[in-house]
């Protein structure tokens, strides 16, 4: 017995140790990157540097700043007040000797590795949560083959290796920090820790706006717990069985859930307080900003310039998405028509989704940002790389999903041909804009595919788990 | 009724005219009681064997309160102007061609002045309060574009005007600024600039207008130029004085000049007004107060001559050179002039420059005006440069971003200017820059880089003050105002400034949106310079209105090349499907995930137990049949193969069949 315990234990450090080299190669990546000439111009490319996350849009808003003028002056800057004054001092600074960029890039650096971290610790507490539920429904030999896989460590490594995550930090683009604050916000959920739930619920939706549709999912972890298998279905069917077989089973059976020390209903206390802490960060973020938008605009033109430039879609600068290149060819008085239309997109699947899904906010969650970051005005790599990471989270579940190579060859391929399509139409100007929207609807269906497919795999999952349930019932009967 | 009043209008006027002396009188004290109007045309030899003519039209309107609203020879439309939007001063060009600063002087006061971008510019400045203005603009551009036949009330939206603080005129607030560099000039807009003349082309210096021999100059520019004090609160100002002046070069034919000559390519071409213009002035505009041709000689043109007199002297003892124009040793003039000027205070080391004048009141239709200049020797001259030649030009390449970089170089001009000034220790050469850039050119501030000889420097260094308004999409023009101070011994400067290219909706590309987009002539002003030409003493430089101009302190001036950069275009023929697909692929998104979601458990168990593959299912067949073939896999129905499945299938390749073949035809024969 201990000499197994022993092996697992040195197992378990053996793979940290792995987990610890490859993190720590990829910061090494990253740095190898950074110190390449003139950055691989990867700061200028469409798929990273959209209006809302370049940086250098906050260098310019920040020297208009600096000249005692708004920084939102021109329509060069978007993005939030704050980011502008914790990064804008260091666009300018600069060590002799280094790439001038050098300061922004490890600000970005050490946001990713950060994410890394607060998704490894989210994930593992899934796997707890996940694992305890299992055995709460003496399925052990599925959670058997599970301790192969932590899903924490896969997550992270998956967010820290994906190229889109690496093109975003190196490429210096604001998402890894808005990324920062999404997963601070699930983090913080899943720990129970109200108020940095709050406070990342509050700057996601400050620095991006789509984040808002996050609260459903935090107050649903915070309601009922991290994801498990649906708990209250499983009562409501015993309930039924009750009637025709022996009530024994049935006790046993609930026997085994009041064990678990997971709420089997809706808790209300800590989403109220999360809703107390939401409002009180809100108030706060507000009055920072208005103080440092104070001499200038004020608040007014800060929302105007900010969420009403990501609603209103007024740059029509090419990136991944598709929403470009539609409003650059729309009738003008169909316009305000389709902007409803896109965004109406997004908030209709919220319901739904909430409805089917509400055992699995973390699940949901993930499902929320794929869904904003396909539909949204102007989407990045660096959305993609947040839901690739948090994909690695339900590693287990969706281990079942379908098409996932055919997404993985289409996902290369799509990541191979955009640049090519780009460079062909601005720099070459032998082929046209089409081919470029060519494949930023590929792009699309593809994010597409991915929602659906792995939804539709995560609740084949879960039926899964009924059956097998089901028929343990039905061999303890007989 | 009518008629005899009509008749009696001229006889009233020829009558004014008798007491010109007193008017001129009146006006020497500074204020206008009558009106008047005078005719002027100026010409110059050009050193690259061109000929610059400049003709310049005065009309005077005193104050209205003195004068009523009613005008003998003022253009009414421009006095209602005047009232009805309360314009202090404005200024309107027409101009095709670019200004030749090395070859053509810019130095005097006709380049500083008169020298345009190419299209159309326009600059007013309101009397109105402030937050007036641009309304007041907005129905200005209007009421010009009706008077001259030209797009100018396209300087109407927001996007193509600004209101430049110090940069181009010290005006704060009322002053507006506008260019359309794309416009075309042509006749349609200068007849209604010659309606405004009192005797219109009929007679006078206008006759010489001839539409085919000015449109075929290397350049021309049409100005219209208008001060008014109306808003004044003192009485007696100068009320409104419009200033029409239209600026040619053209190249005289010099085939007369090929058999006479051996060496007739170092000579320069020999020409008149009637190998000019193909016309005479056969009398003066009899409206006119006064009427007058000058023949100007550049600096360098008479340092040149006077050289040649000294050569001269020793074989020819001549003692005055300009006066015995016969016996110029350069050239020789086919008209006695009137009378000669010389310039003051010209700079110390440099010779004045010369006037003739000639008087068109002795000429009438029996005894033509027709001026002629004949060389006599071959003469190489320059004319005087400003203190650097300002030059701007697209960096990068690609339609996503670019630079736009201004270059300075010095000249010898400033050279020799500078030196003289070196004694006096720091010593500063400062330069002002007015740029406006459209909003689709997104420029970043923040790069703004400074290189002098070369050598980057530190932008506080050489940038003095400068102030910015960022464009906003689609509302406003990007405006850089700038003094920068070089130091003197300075061979070249250069400022660069990098641009984001923007993406235009379909409907704001113009027709042919392939050319590319303009951006509108950066200004380069040079406020320790002044381009001020001296030629009397006393207050009779008012008789003339082109040496009263010439004399006015202005700082030398210049305008940059205008910039084309071509923008990326979408695909102008398919918005439908552009429509139709993204909206097909929001559709399936939705359709398929509330499919997924809608799916029951226990309806799936049913759903498997009756193995019936109905509408839901087919889709996902297909998907895997899809995902089969992706792996690999043979197809494996889920179901025991039924006929209907088979049904399905065949049903399906014939689709896949027909469909092929449609696109096969499409693509061969389509």
């Amino acid at each position: 017995m201990e000499v197994k315990e022993e092996q697992s234990t040195k197992r378990k450090k053996q793979k940290q140790g792995r987990f610890w080299t490859w993190v720590a190669a990829s910061v090494l990546f990253r740095l190898i990157l950074i110190y390449f000439p003139k950055n691989l111009n990867l700061s200028s490319r469409p798929e990273v540097s959209t209006p809302l996350t370049s940086l250098r849009r906050l260098a310019e808003g920040y020297w208009l700043k600096q000249s005692s003028m708004s920084p939102y002056a021109g329509s060069m800057y978007h993005g939030s007040p704050l980011l502008l004054s914790l990064l804008g001092p260091l666009t300018v600074k600069r060590i002799e000797g280094q790439p001038s960029h050098l300061l922004c890039s490890l600000v970005f650096v050490v946001a990713d590795i950060l994410n890394a971290m607060v998704i490894r610790a989210t994930g593992q507490t899934l796997q707890v949560a996940y694992r305890q539920s299992l055995k709460s429904l003496d399925l052990d030999t599925i959670s058997e083959s599970m301790e192969v896989l932590s899903s924490g460590d896969i997550a992270a490594l998956v967010y820290l290796w994906n190229p889109f995550t690496i093109v975003a930090c190196v490429g210096l683009s604001t998402s890894p920090i808005e990324n920062l604050a999404i997963i601070l916000a699930l983090y913080g959920a899943c720990k129970r820790m109200v108020p940095l739930a709050a406070f990342g619920w509050v700057m996601a939706t400050h620095l991006s706006l789509y984040p808002m549709i996050l609260i459903i999912p935090i107050i649903l972890l915070l309601g009922y717990g991290p994801d498990t298998p649906r708990k209250l279905l499983l009562m409501r069917r015993c309930g039924k069985v009750e009637d025709n077989s022996s009530s024994d089973s049935c006790q046993q059976q609930e026997k085994v859930i009041n064990q678990s020390d997971l709420p089997k209903v809706f808790a209300w206390g800590p989403p109220m307080l999360f809703l107390l802490w939401a409002i009180m960060w809100s108030v706060y973020v507000l009055l920072l900003c208005g103080i440092s938008v104070k001499q200038y605009g004020g608040l007014w033109e800060m929302f105007e310039r900010m969420y009403g430039f990501i609603l209103t879609v007024q740059d029509l600068s090419p990136n991944i998405g598709v929403l470009w290149y539609f409003f650059a060819e729309v009738f003008d008085f169909f316009r305000n028509f389709f902007l409803i239309v896109f965004h109406m997109n997004i908030l209709f699947m919220i319901f739904p989704l909430a409805i089917r899904l509400k055992h699995r906010p973390c699940f949901l969650a993930f499902v929320y940002i794929t869904i904003s970051s396909m539909l949204k005005s102007y989407p990045s790599v660096g959305d993609s790389a947040l839901y690739f990471g948090l994909l690695g989270w339900f590693v287990n579940e969706l281990s079942e999903m379908q098409f996932s190579f055919c997404l993985f060859s289409v996902y290369v391929g799509v990541s191979l041909l955009s640049p090519v399509m780009h460079n062909l139409w601005i720099w070459r100007g032998t082929g046209n804009a089409n081919f470029y929207f060519a494949t930023a609807i590929t792009y699309a269906c593809l994010q597409m595919v991915l929602v659906v497919e792995s939804v539709s795999a995560m609740l084949n999952h879960d039926r899964k788990l009924k059956k097998l349930t089901n028929a343990k019932l039905q061999n303890g009967k007989s | 009724m009518a008629l005899p009043l009509l008749l009696l209008r001229p006889i009233l006027l020829l009558s004014f005219l008798l007491f010109a002396p007193i008017i001129n009188f009146k006006a020497a004290l500074g204020s206008v009681t009558e009106e008047d109007f005078s005719e002027e045309l100026l010409l110059r030899p050009l050193p690259d064997r061109k000929v610059l003519a400049h003709f310049h039209f005065r009309s005077r309107a005193p104050h209205t309160s003195s004068n009523g609203r009613h005008h003998h020879l003022f253009p009414k439309a421009i006095s209602q102007l005047v009232q009805k939007f309360h314009v202090k001063e404005m200024e309107l060009s027409f101009t095709q061609g670019r200004w030749n600063y090395d070859r053509w002087g810019g130095f005097d006061p006709i380049s500083s002045n008169n020298a345009k971008p190419p299209g159309v510019e326009l600059w007013a400045v309101f009397d109105v309060p402030l937050e007036h203005v641009d309304d007041s603009w907005k129905n200005l551009t209007h009421a010009l574009s009706g008077l001259f036949c030209a797009s100018v009330n396209f300087l109407e939206s927001s996007t193509t005007y600004s209101a430049p603080e110090w940069g181009y005129r010290p005006a704060p607030g009322s002053l507006r600024y506008g260019t359309l560099p794309r416009e075309a000039v042509c006749t349609e807009n200068l007849t209604p600039w010659l309606k405004l003349l009192p005797c219109r082309d009929k007679a006078g210096l206008s006759a010489l207008m001839d539409r085919p021999s000015i449109y075929k100059g290397f350049y021309h520019s049409q100005r219209l130029r208008l001060t008014s004090s109306e808003f004044e609160s003192e009485e007696g100002g100068s009320g409104i004085v419009l200033q029409q002046t239209l600026t040619v070069v053209v190249q005289p034919d010099s085939e007369r000049n090929v058999m006479s000559y051996s060496h007739e390519t170092k000579l320069q071409p020999s020409w008149s007004l009637t190998s000019i213009f193909g016309r005479m002035v056969t009398g003066r505009c009899v409206l006119a107060k006064s009427s007058t041709v000058y023949l100007q000689l550049d600096r360098g043109l008479v340092g040149q001559l006077d050289y040649l007199q000294k050569e001269n002297e020793l074989s020819n003892a001549d003692k005055s050179v300009y006066e015995g124009f016969s016996s110029n040793p350069g050239f020789e003039l086919s008209v006695k002039p009137d009378r000669v000027l010389k310039e003051l205070n010209g700079f110390e080391k440099k010779t004045p420059s010369v006037v003739y004048e000639f008087y068109i009141e002795k000429y009438s239709e029996s005894r033509p005006f027709d001026l002629g200049l004949t060389w006599k020797l071959p003469v190489v001259w320059s004319c005087q440069k400003a203190p650097l030649h300002a030059s701007r030009f697209l960096m990068g390449s690609g339609n996503e971003r670019g630079a736009i970089a201004i270059s300075l170089r010095s000249t010898e001009v400033s050279d020799e200017l500078l030196h003289t000034d070196m004694s006096e220790g720091r010593c500063k050469l400062e330069v002002k820059v007015f740029q406006v850039v459209p909003w689709y050119i997104k420029v970043y501030f923040h790069t703004v880089r400074v290189y002098v000889n070369e050598q980057p420097q530190e932008v506080s260094d050489v940038v003095e003050k400068m102030r910015v308004s960022p464009s906003v999409d689609k509302v406003s023009p990007g405006v850089m105002e700038m003094v920068l101070k070089f130091p003197c011994g300075m061979k070249s400067a250069a400022i660069t400034l990098e641009f984001d290219k923007g993406f235009l909706h379909i409907d704001e590309y113009p027709p042919d949106a392939n050319q590319g987009f303009d951006i509108p002539a950066a200004i380069i002003c040079f406020p320790n310079f002044h381009t001020s030409m001296q030629f009397f003493t006393d207050k009779s430089v008012d008789r003339s209105s082109i040496l009263s101009k010439f004399q006015e302190n202005n700082a030398v001036l210049a305008y940059t090349e205008v910039l084309l950069v071509p923008l990326t275009t979408p695909d102008f023929s398919m918005p439908y499907n552009v429509i139709t697909i993204t909206c097909t692929v929001c559709a399936l998104y939705f359709g398929s995930l509330l499919n997924v979601l809608r799916k029951r458990v226990g309806e799936e168990e049913r759903s498997a137990k009756s193995k019936a593959t109905k509408e839901t299912g087919r889709l996902r067949q297909l998907l895997s049949r899809v995902s089969a073939k992706l792996r690999g896999r043979p197809f494996e129905l889920p179901q025991p193969p039924s006929n209907s499945s088979s049904f399905i299938s065949s049903k399906l390749i014939l689709f896949i069949l027909v469909a092929g073949i449609a696109v096969f035809w499409q693509v061969y024969f389509g």
